[in-house]
């Protein structure tokens, strides 16, 4: 299981350039599923069931994409400076390494600060890929690089970058291989964009027009550094209520704790005020669309080490499957 | 392609001069839209004006079948809308779309349906101490004046009185931002490649936040878009021993092509294929500097199950100020690359996956 999510973290794949990961994703989901395709976006979009009696037409979002960086000017020293694909926070830049799709890794560094009480805006770091010039760059303006850091297993839990949102991807797979029958149509979506506004899964909700949908994404946790949240890393898979983009349905959040409380499966409640992921416009999709969101409580986020709980991940895939599994409550 | 048969004509220029002069802030687009449909209704098969007031123009292609390619330029322009009457010809005013209040005080203005000279007044140099001269004016102590001899009221637009020059190479205007988008794509719509059904959109509201393309990409769906746009070059001299990293684009530079802004990730399927035909022809280009800001692509390429997009803008120094200066010798590359475009793009540009 942490083979799985060890193999989707590492690869890089900025949000825009997401087709590395899909390959990777493809290779495990072909042989369980029905039906394969990739939209005009770059969305992986596939097909599990078929809907029956008490069926919905569903669709899952876990995106593929992380945050990075783009190259946008290279100095005649041949430093490279750049632009954030998706929320960096420069906090976590000076000291970090970079790996470009090309395979070149550099390090960030900031220009002397004017005031050390002061966060630099992005503009005022740079990238050293050990250039003497800027002919000798191995990188040029455009060229997309993510943040550069291994898995690493603490056993309970495990770190690594692009946790965000690769460990969601992991569990969406763990989930389509466990499932063994739905009274749903399900339309696993693995989206691409969504660090930059969840612009795949704009067009991935557009084109699908469901009944239903239910994005997997991970959650920053509280209890820690003075964040003000209530979801505990270790305390199970997070129903979220709320965030700032987006209030869950709440027959689907009654489905969710109703299904989880059946199941034995521990969870917690999430109230979010960073952040929101793809239900906020798979909801307002078309004619709209009920959505909640299943989150894996994950610290650091957005930084290069990201850190869940395995008990968290395995109890997320119980209720995912779970959910998937039973027919919805419909009202009468 | 840098041939003779590309260089701009002197009835090209005096066309972008109409435009740059004709007041159109977001809104209220109909006087460009006239000069557009004028200028095309006698080289396309359909034109129609939308619901947001798009004017919304389609040149079929000689083949059936043949792949649906959107053109998209914003005819409006950023400006003002009165919302208070102080008596003595004085207004308080809004911007409309992105202005600086640092870069209006003293300005001339144009005002209403009639143009009604006015000023945005400013404090004399003699009443105003040093601390003031230090800090950036607020909105709100500013007034349009068009003395008590005008007629306005709130709700009227103005914007700034610039008139377009030429000289040499050097464009100086107001709203070329983005009329030299129009001019071109009013250019494109005179050529006739036939390989292509090419979709026009001269859109509106651009300028508030791409409400015109929005509707007018759900009603074409196009299976690409090309945006035409203008970008500000940021590219003054700085001291000798700092390198400037935040230039945007450069004014000379050739057409700049779009990888990321604030609202679109453009699709890299489209980056290649203008690099290949710039690279190919010899057409100078240039990357604009990843960041912030956006064009119309940004609401286009989201639109039902997306469409694949692109910016590609002019450059120009002092974007939304009274004037903006841009090279001749850019739009005419800029130009060169878009008629290669519209001779070129198939669907093979798309065959692989995004």
């Amino acid at each position: 299981m942490k083979e799985l999510l060890q193999k989707l973290t590492q690869v890089p794949s900025p949000s825009g350039y997401e087709s590395a990961i899909r390959e990777v994703i493809l290779s495990e989901i072909k042989p369980h599923v029905s039906e394969i395709r990739v939209d005009t976006m770059g969305n992986l979009i596939v097909r599990k069931g078929a809907r029956t009696e008490g069926g919905l037409r569903i669709m899952i979002a876990a995106h593929m994409d992380e945050i990075g960086v783009i190259v946008s000017h290279i100095e005649k020293n041949g430093l490279a400076r750049f632009s954030n694909i998706g929320s960096v926070f420069p906090r976590y830049l000076a000291g970090s390494r970079v790996r470009f799709l090309n395979g070149v890794i550099g390090v960030v560094d900031s220009d002397k600060p004017h005031d050390l009480s002061k966060l630099q805006p992005i503009s005022q770091f740079f990238i050293d890929t050990g250039a003497t010039s800027e002919k000798e760059s191995p990188v040029k303006p455009g060229d997309l690089g993510v943040f550069d850091r291994e898995f690493v297993d603490f056993g309970q839990r495990v770190v690594s970058k692009a946790m965000d949102d690769r460990a969601s991807c992991a569990l969406v797979i763990e989930a389509i291989k466990r499932l063994s029958s739905t009274p749903h149509e399900l339309n696993f979506v693995f989206s691409v964009q969504e660090e930059v506004q969840s612009r795949g899964a704009t067009t991935a909700a557009y084109g699908l027009d469901l009944d239903l949908g239910i994005a997997v994404d991970v959650t920053p946790v509280g209890n820690i550094g003075g964040m003000k949240m209530q979801v505990n890393l270790g305390d199970g898979p997070a129903i979220k209520i709320r965030d700032v983009g987006f209030i869950a349905d709440p027959r689907v959040v009654d489905w969710m704790i109703a299904t989880a409380k059946k199941a034995r499966i521990p969870h917690q409640l999430e109230v979010l005020t960073i952040g929101t992921t793809d239900a906020r416009v798979m909801q307002i999709s078309r004619a709209g669309m009920m959505s909640g969101v299943l989150s894996i409580p994950c610290r650091y986020v957005h930084s290069p080490s990201e850190m869940i709980d395995m008990n968290d991940y395995e109890h997320s895939i119980d209720l995912l499957v779970a959910l998937l599994s039973n027919p919805f409550p419909l009202e009468k | 392609m840098e041939t003779r048969k590309n260089r701009m004509s002197t009835s090209q220029i005096k066309l972008l001069e109409e435009l740059s002069n004709a007041v159109g802030v977001s809104g209220d687009e109909g006087r460009i839209r006239q000069i557009v449909r004028r200028e095309i209704e006698p080289y396309v098969d359909e034109i129609k004006v939308d619901a947001m007031g798009n004017l919304l123009a389609v040149k079929h292609a000689a083949r059936p079948d043949a792949p649906r390619i959107l053109l998209a330029a914003h005819m409006d322009e950023v400006g003002f809308m009165l919302v208070q009457e102080d008596g003595d010809g004085l207004f308080a005013f809004e911007p409309v779309g992105g202005i600086d209040p640092r870069q209006l005080l003293a300005k001339p203005v144009l005002v209403g349906k009639d143009s009604i000279p006015g000023v945005i007044g400013g404090k004399p140099i003699h009443l105003s101490n040093p601390d003031e001269r230090k800090n950036a004016p607020s909105l709100e102590s500013m007034r349009i004046d068009i003395g008590p001899a005008g007629k306005a009221s709130p709700g009227d637009y103005a914007t700034f009185a610039t008139r377009f020059q030429r000289r040499g190479d050097s464009l100086f205007g107001k709203a070329l931002d983005d009329r030299m988008g129009v001019a071109s794509l009013i250019e494109l719509a005179r050529d006739n490649p036939g390989t292509l059904e090419i979709l026009f959109a001269f859109t509106v509201q651009e300028e508030v936040g791409l409400r015109g393309a929005r509707v007018a990409a759900f009603d074409f769906e196009p299976e690409m878009a090309f945006v035409i746009d203008s970008t500000p070059a940021f590219d003054l001299p700085l001291p000798e021993d700092v390198e400037n990293t935040q230039y945007n684009c450069k004014l000379g530079g050739g057409p700049a092509i779009y990888l990321s802004d604030a609202g679109t990730l453009s699709d890299p399927r489209l980056i290649q294929f203008l690099v290949r035909l710039a690279e190919e022809n010899r057409i100078p280009y240039q990357f604009r500097q990843p960041g912030g800001g956006g064009t119309d692509a940004g609401a286009i390429h989201i639109t039902r199950r997306g469409i694949p997009s692109v910016s590609i803008s002019i450059p120009g120094r002092y974007a939304h100020t009274p004037i903006l200066h841009a090279k001749l010798s850019d739009w005419q590359k800029t130009l060169t690359l878009l008629r290669l475009v519209i001779r070129h793009a198939d669907r093979s540009i798309l065959e692989y996956h995004r």
